[in-house]
């Protein structure tokens, strides 16, 4: 065997050699896509189905066809209608109301905690954070019993601030220690630059670090309002007709029949209180996600 | 719980809005930890005191109440009787399945009644936990991994998995219901005529479909986060060292990603162990699917008491729980909070 036909040959082998590599690659990036396509459709799928079934006419309420049929509003009209008892508008008010307040709460309080835990040196840190993580951990289910007997005895049940206070109770640890996190990735090095330049310690704080805080205020501001709009088991106890939330409203949703669960109505009512929050998520998509495990809990 | 509270009661006199100073490292430290501490209790008196309010007395007066007897009219002879105290008769009813009998002392709870369903609650508030945790750490993982890679429409994929941990559970569980409902599109899909709620399995099974669709993109996100966390020179060097596909996963990306998952699994294990929900719109408790939490409210109106001792006891299961997972499995939440800063302080 000559010299040159080895050359050409060890030359055809390397060919072959990255041909292999890139048609495995190929491959692996083909796999990728169906993975993602798989996601996709696990997590779309389901979401996609109440949005069609809250458009479709309530005689095709078992239309599997995929494609919407039978397009009506009358769903969303039947979601908001009080003559069988359902109280969803008035629930919409209430969860705004509440998620609101819960929030605002949380988040005043809850700043200054922040700030002491991300950015001061104190002895009992580690067991204050505990604490704080431990209170976000805590059955709900504890609080109820003994809440339901004190509410009855003041007389507080099926008022706000028997449905408030309780979500205060797993919304305050939340924004603490996501806003914690967030305020350590902060470049605090500014606020001391902006005071050597000449500002106030006011003017640094107006200037300098709000603008640099607000986001992630923010951001935890509706990870604080999702958790509460989401709450169910206290509020399904402690809410009368004329304050339960969405939840409530919609695991309660009664039609016409009793015997018949009015499925389209229902979708469309769920379909109400998503869409706000999915866009909502959607467009802050980034920041949420850095909050949730910034945070590390839901 | 109520000893964590200390540090707060370290409260000095305010120290007049003094400007937090970054002296450099070494000159007056003591002095400067003082007043940062004193400055910490000012400011986190608030939420602990908040906390403290809305958590740490609740379950203090549950634990009174849990050793009180509910006053109401016998069950047997019809009479009413008053309330006192009970020692620990509450929770011999749970734990160890007794009811009153008439003329005192006890019995086995008949069947059917709240008092014979604590163990198989208990059971069922595991097994959830066991098998949605696991479906979800698995899927959640290949989901992270798939989200890590690069590809076109990757950002896509990411936006779509907040999609249903942004719908409320109460939602999901409606939708769920309507998808597995007799003539539902779940039957057709699968060909199969089951009636989901129905009866014990299939009722099981979509109560864990339904939870594992709502909550496996919490777990890819966070393990995600972990995956990110990783340099991808150290990919580099395996592979120039000859490892295998499956020998990086094992001994790079598991134990660096560690941390991250085990706070993951101990978020997802608590709040699992605290089910209800999803289940208790899904299929109201019936067919074995009635979980702690759901007892604990089908007893409140029952009786405050007997329902206060179930709920602390369910408090101190899921306490051991975390105990374990943070002392024997090296979750440390803690540790995991404090040191995500990279660095900086």
């Amino acid at each position: 065997m000559t010299a040159a036909t080895e050359a050409t040959e060890l030359r055809a082998r390397q060919d072959q050699g990255r041909k292999v590599a890139q048609n495995r690659e190929k491959w692996a990036q083909t796999r990728t896509y169906i993975s993602a396509v798989v996601i996709l459709f696990w997590c779309l799928a389901p979401a996609y189905w109440m949005v069609v079934t809250a458009f479709r006419d309530v005689g095709y309420t078992y239309d599997t066809s995929i494609l919407p049929t039978h397009v009506t509003l009358d769903n969303f009209k039947t979601a908001f209608d009080t003559s069988f008892g359902n109280h969803f508008g008035q629930a919409l008010l209430n969860s705004l109301f509440i998620g609101a307040v819960v929030t605002v709460v949380s988040l005043v309080i809850g700043v200054f905690a922040a700030y002491a835990l991300a950015r001061l040196n104190f002895k009992f840190k580690y067991l204050v954070l505990g604490f704080i993580l431990g209170a976000s951990m805590f059955p709900g289910v504890a609080l109820i019993t003994p809440l339901f007997q004190l509410f009855t005895n003041i007389g507080w049940m099926g008022t706000y601030q028997a449905l408030i206070i309780p979500n205060i109770s797993f919304v305050l640890p939340l924004t603490v220690y996501t806003m914690t996190s967030f305020f350590r990735e902060m470049p605090w090095e500014l606020e001391e630059s902006a005071r050597v330049d000449g500002c106030t310690q006011g003017q640094a704080f107006r200037k300098v670090i709000m603008p640099l805080a607000a986001p992630a205020i923010f951001t935890t501001a509706i990870l604080a309002f999702i958790s509460s709009w989401n709450e169910f088991l206290i509020a399904s106890q402690l809410s009368s007709d004329a304050t339960q939330p969405v939840t409530v409203a919609i695991a309660s949703f009664a039609g016409a029949q009793p015997n018949q669960i009015p499925y389209t109505a229902i979708m469309a009512a769920g379909t109400i209180v998503t869409i706000p929050l999915v866009i909502l998520v959607l467009v802050f998509q980034r920041k949420i996600v850095a909050g949730l495990t910034a945070g590390a809990v839901k | 719980m109520a000893t964590e509270v200390g540090p707060t009661s370290v409260k000095a006199p305010a120290s007049g809005g003094a400007p937090i100073h970054h002296a450099p490292k070494g000159v007056g430290e003591d002095n400067r930890i003082a007043t940062q501490g004193r400055w910490a209790a000012w400011l986190l008196a608030p939420t602990i005191i908040a906390l403290s309010v809305v958590i740490v007395y609740p379950i203090i007066t549950a634990i009174v109440m849990s050793f009180q007897k509910d006053a109401g009219l016998d069950p047997v002879t019809g009479l009413f009787t008053e309330g006192g105290p009970a020692g620990f008769s509450n929770y011999v009813n749970w734990i160890f399945q007794q009811c009153p009998a008439p003329g005192g002392g006890t019995v086995e709870c008949p069947p059917g009644t709240l008092g014979s369903q604590f163990w198989s609650a208990t059971a069922t508030t595991f097994f959830f936990t066991i098998v949605t945790v696991s479906l979800e750490t698995v899927l959640g993982f290949w989901m992270a991994v798939i989200m890590a890679r690069a590809f076109k429409g990757r950002s896509l994929v990411r936006a779509a998995v907040l999609v249903p941990w942004a719908i409320p559970t109460a939602v999901t569980a409606k939708l769920w219901l309507f998808i597995f409902a007799f003539e539902g599109i779940g039957n057709k899909l699968f060909n199969t005529t089951v009636l989901w709620t129905g009866s014990e399995w299939p009722a099981r099974w979509a109560v864990i479909i339904a939870d594992v669709w709502k909550t496996t993109p919490f777990m890819a996100l966070l393990i995600l986060a972990g995956l990110q966390m990783i340099p991808a020179e150290v990919y580099e060097a395996a592979k120039v060292d000859g490892a295998s596909a499956w020998q990086r996963f094992r001994m790079i990306t598991l134990p660096l990603v560690k941390p991250a998952l085990m706070v993951a699994i101990l978020f997802r294990t608590l709040d699992a162990l605290r089910m209800f929900d999803l289940p208790y719109i899904l299929t109201g408790g019936a067919n074995n699917t009635t979980t702690l939490s759901i007892l604990v409210i089908n007893q409140i109106r029952q009786g405050f008491n007997a329902a206060a001792a179930l709920s602390t006891i369910t408090f101190i299961i899921i306490f051991i729980v975390a105990f374990i997972f943070v002392r024997f499995l090296g979750a440390n939440v803690v540790e995991q909070q404090t040191g995500a800063g990279k660095g900086k302080k």
